[in-house]
């Protein structure tokens, strides 16, 4: 048995150690918001963070993350980056079925977490490894530079 | 539309004291926790069919269309907030049971499809919403004693004339019941100039469950018990299991069981992962049938064959076939486009409970009623027993209103003898495999025009199979022998259901229509359905007509639609906004297409940058829009943005390939969608009107290919005709 670090909690876990950790996530801890979208690494749905980097968890199995911290879109934390971009997903209304989102908002705030400025092409290619079949993506781009702009105008944290 | 709509409007209004056990009623649906708990012992009202009340203040409407992201969830409760005068944020949904009550009025089927949502709604829940006001208000009159036409309402409390007098609504409820009130026969519905909520732009009423991934979605749903479910698919559609050999299977720790299925074979485990691999280590000896030797390739070539002879004449206006004899300007091109998946981002997935007594499902589909027929069916049990529960579903483009119900359907044939739940749950490479696509389409089309440059003639033959034919739905959707849904956006005057035509007027117009037999997959709605095919060939080759003529494109369509003023003002506006006359400089181009779907007008301009090695970019789009009263334009912005999203990414490299009865194409590696480095800069202007509101969730995802083709001529002079548009080596970065 392993035990996991998710959201700032110890987990201890009972699956198969080649289970990947999106499975776990949402069949044993029952924390949903991780989506199944390819199982390969190629949609970004079941994007979390693994000690602040963005990772697809649908290809992570539990094994090689003991002893990483993990944070998933069910985080709380007041004030932080993550409660940041999700106020400005709302704002702009980005989520049209809203099955992508978590994955979205979890690149987007890593993005931000490093990178508080991003330009552009930063923005892009951050967020290129994310699919959303509803094409929200103009509405992306928007929120990711409100936050930005919340970020480093309103020395927000 | 008017008409109809009243037509179907419930008249089963009625008031009673209830104690709605609705609990069964509730997953999926994003409910603050404490509203939930509260709600039980309460008091109960239901106002009509729609509408309860508690006496907490809880308003509950009773949502009978399915939110997959076309904000169905949003426009329902303002309208209903609109005429009761409340926020339309303290509306509580609650999906309808599937009843006929509760039927889209156009369909006659519990289904949210074809763009009508926001048209089928706007008299029923209006009414709803005015007629609950009505006997508030009478009930507040006659507890105070005031006369009715005194009081007036604002944020959920009645007040007096003065307004020394107020009341929530939650309040009257006891005067309701004690002096047995019932609804009106007759409203007045709120004037336009009047209204707060319709018309401004409202953020999605479940907006917040989908930042912080509390939304439940179909395949979040968690039930005491319950399995999960991996289907083994023969790699040919319709084939079965010969032989298959479960040795390896059964020892994976928690795998459970596997069983055959009409689908295939089903592994059960107590989690996703080990039924997965449960089934990857099936070994299975597949009965291929009949499909086996099909291949893409063979129905394009069988296809431009059958395009070149007569077809089923679906519309004939003048004399084409004459004209284009007679004429010396007469173009020809066949445009081919290949089957599109319509890969929603939530996989395919339901959970069934099956026993004796009982049969509830969880499942995300677009027609609740068709699903429960479908299993009453395959049951053997009454329609009404099917309990269906509804979820949020993670996209929808067509592929949740499967007429076989076939996610449905694997779910209820796994749970069935297990007396447990069970979540079959497709993997991504099963969905895009899936069987159910866009058809593959041919269509041949002959033009000419006239000493003027005006098209004389057309005359398109569609070639491709019928979505509708062989199924209950063929009444309604086959008109002499034609699938609607092969000949829609094509024709220049309505046919059967669909009450518009091109909004063109070109004097002789011919359309034929070959519908081949439907083998080697299903075809199937997508985003747009008949347009996704037919209005790309159309704007297209009325390009290439506006070309052999010497019209500029844009002028030539607002030329063309003089007789229908919805679209030729759009196009007017569109030249003013896309800065159509503005050079656009080297290697640029623009392009224009204009559409008619489901009764609202849409054009658009695609600009494009192209470079010499094929590579191009869309770098901005500007669409113009009048889908009558733009209800919520928030979400009408939101669903050209997606439309256009969804339309360019097939256009661009969007390919199912059927190769020896199998599909070559298995996940987003392979089947590409559009990414946010090529999504481009998108304008949006919605002429709002007072005609009643009319569709806009699929309008935006035809225009954009046809306009992008076009922008490819202008900038390079070269026609593309060969969907997508990677197969004619040019490639959207």
């Amino acid at each position: 048995m392993v035990t996991l670090d998710i959201n700032g909690k110890k987990r201890p876990i009972n699956s198969d150690l080649d289970t990947p950790l999106l499975w776990v996530l949402r069949d044993e801890l029952a924390l949903t918001g991780t989506k199944y979208g390819c199982g390969i690494s190629m949609c970004g749905a079941c994007t979390v963070h693994m000690d602040g980097e963005p990772v697809r968890s649908c290809a992570l199995p539990v094994e090689v993350i003991k002893n990483k911290k993990i944070v998933t879109i069910e985080h709380k934390q007041k004030n932080g980056i993550l409660s940041l971009v999700q106020q400005k997903w709302l704002e702009h209304d980005v989520a049209q079925c809203g099955y992508c989102q978590s994955g979205q908002i979890m690149s987007a705030t890593a993005l931000l977490n490093k990178n508080p400025s991003p330009s552009d092409e930063q923005i892009e290619a951050a967020m290129s490894g994310n699919i959303c079949r509803c094409g929200t993506y103009q509405r992306v781009r928007i929120a990711i530079r409100a936050a930005s702009n919340a970020l480093t105008q309103d020395a927000y944290l | 539309m008017n008409k109809r709509i009243e037509s179907g409007i419930s008249r089963r209004t009625f008031v009673k004291a209830a104690s709605t056990a609705a609990g069964s009623l509730l997953v999926g649906i994003h409910l603050p926790a404490s509203s939930e708990q509260k709600k039980m012992p309460l008091q109960q009202t239901v106002m009509n069919s729609f509408i309860r009340i508690d006496n907490d203040n809880t308003i509950t409407l009773l949502a009978n269309h399915s939110e997959f992201g076309n904000g169905a969830y949003t426009i329902m409760p303002m309208m209903v907030a609109e005429e009761l005068d409340v926020p339309y944020e303290k509306i509580r949904l609650e999906p309808a049971p599937t009843r006929p009550e509760y039927y889209s009025p156009i369909f006659r089927e519990y289904l949210t499809a074809g763009s009508v949502t926001t048209g089928s709604c706007w008299i029923p829940l209006r009414t709803a919403g005015a007629k609950a006001r009505a006997m508030l208000i009478d009930a507040a009159s006659k507890k105070w004693d005031q006369p009715s036409e005194t009081l007036h309402t604002n944020n959920g409390r009645v007040f007096s004339e003065n307004g020394q007098l107020s009341a929530n609504y939650g309040d009257l409820l006891h005067t309701i019941h004690a002096e047995g009130i019932v609804p009106p026969e007759k409203v007045a519905l709120k004037d336009p100039s009047k209204f707060k909520i319709l018309g401004k732009p409202a953020r999605r009423h479940e907006g917040s469950s989908k930042v912080d991934g509390s939304a439940v979605f179909g395949i979040d749903i968690k039930l005491p018990d319950m399995l999960y479910g991996s289907i083994a698919r023969c790699p040919v559609y319709g084939g079965t299991a010969k032989y298959y050999d479960t040795s390896e299977t059964l020892k994976i720790p928690g795998v459970i069981k596997v069983k055959e299925l009409s689908a295939g074979v089903v592994v059960l485990a107590n989690s996703y992962w080990a039924a997965l691999k449960g089934r990857k280590a099936l070994k299975i000896e597949w009965v291929e049938g009949a499909n086996s030797s099909l291949s893409s390739d063979l129905f394009f070539q069988e296809y431009r064959d059958l395009a070149g002879k007569p077809g089923i004449v679906a519309e004939n206006i003048g004399d084409s076939i004459a004209s284009i004899k007679l004429s010396d300007n007469v173009i020809e091109s066949v445009y081919e486009m290949p089957y599109l998946a319509h890969a929603t981002m939530e996989p395919p997935n339901c959970t069934a409970l099956v026993t004796n007594d009982r049969c509830e499902i969880w499942s995300g589909t677009q027609s609740q009623s068709n699903d429960q027929k479908v299993v009453a069916k395959l049951l053997g049990r009454p329609q009404e027993s099917i309990i269906i529960h509804r979820p949020l579903m993670g996209g929808s483009f067509g592929r949740r209103a499967a007429k076989s119900a076939d996610f449905t359907v694997n779910a209820v044939e796994a749970a069935n003898g297990e007396g447990v739940p069970v979540q079959v749950i497709w993997s991504r490479e099963e969905d895009i495999k899936g069987g159910h696509y866009r058809p593959l389409f041919v269509h041949k089309l002959r033009g000419a025009v006239d000493d003027e440059g005006m098209p004389i003639a057309w005359h398109q033959t569609v070639v491709g199979q019928s979505i509708m034919e062989g199924t209950r739905f063929a009444p309604a959707f086959m008109v002499n022998g034609v699938d609607l849904y092969s000949v829609d956006g094509c024709l220049q005057e309505p046919l059967g259901l669909f009450p518009y035509g091109t909004s063109y007027h070109i004097p002789n117009h011919r359309v034929e229509c070959h519908n081949p037999p439907k083998i080697g997959v299903v075809p199937m709605e997508w985003r747009s359905v008949g347009h996704s095919h037919t209005g790309i060939a159309y704007e297209c080759f009325l390009d290439e007509l506006a070309a052999a003529g010497g019209k500029d494109p844009l002028d030539l369509r607002i030329a063309l639609t003089k007789d229908n003023p919805r679209m030729h003002k759009l196009l007017k506006l569109l030249k003013e906004k896309s800065n159509w006359l503005k050079p656009i400089g080297k290697n640029r181009g623009r392009g224009v297409a204009a559409r008619v779907y489901s009764v609202s007008p849409i054009a658009q301009v695609a600009e494009i940058t192209m470079s010499d090695n094929g590579e191009f970019t869309v770098d901005r789009v500007v669409c113009v829009v009048d889908c009558g009263f733009a209800v919520n334009p928030l979400g009408i912005e939101a669903q050209i943005e997606g439309g256009i999203a969804y339309g360019l990414g097939a256009a661009a490299f969007g390919e199912i390939e059927l190769q020896d009865g199998q599909i070559k194409q298995s996940n987003f590696n392979d089947y590409n969608v559009l990414r946010i480095t090529q999504m481009p800069e998108i304008e949006v202007y919605i002429v709002s009107s007072d005609q009643p509101p009319t569709g806009v969730g699929e309008q935006a995802t035809t225009p954009i290919a046809p306009a992008v083709v076009n922008a490819v001529f202008n900038a390079s002079g070269k026609r593309i005709k060969r969907f997508p548009l990677a197969k004619s080596g040019l490639k959207l970065v």
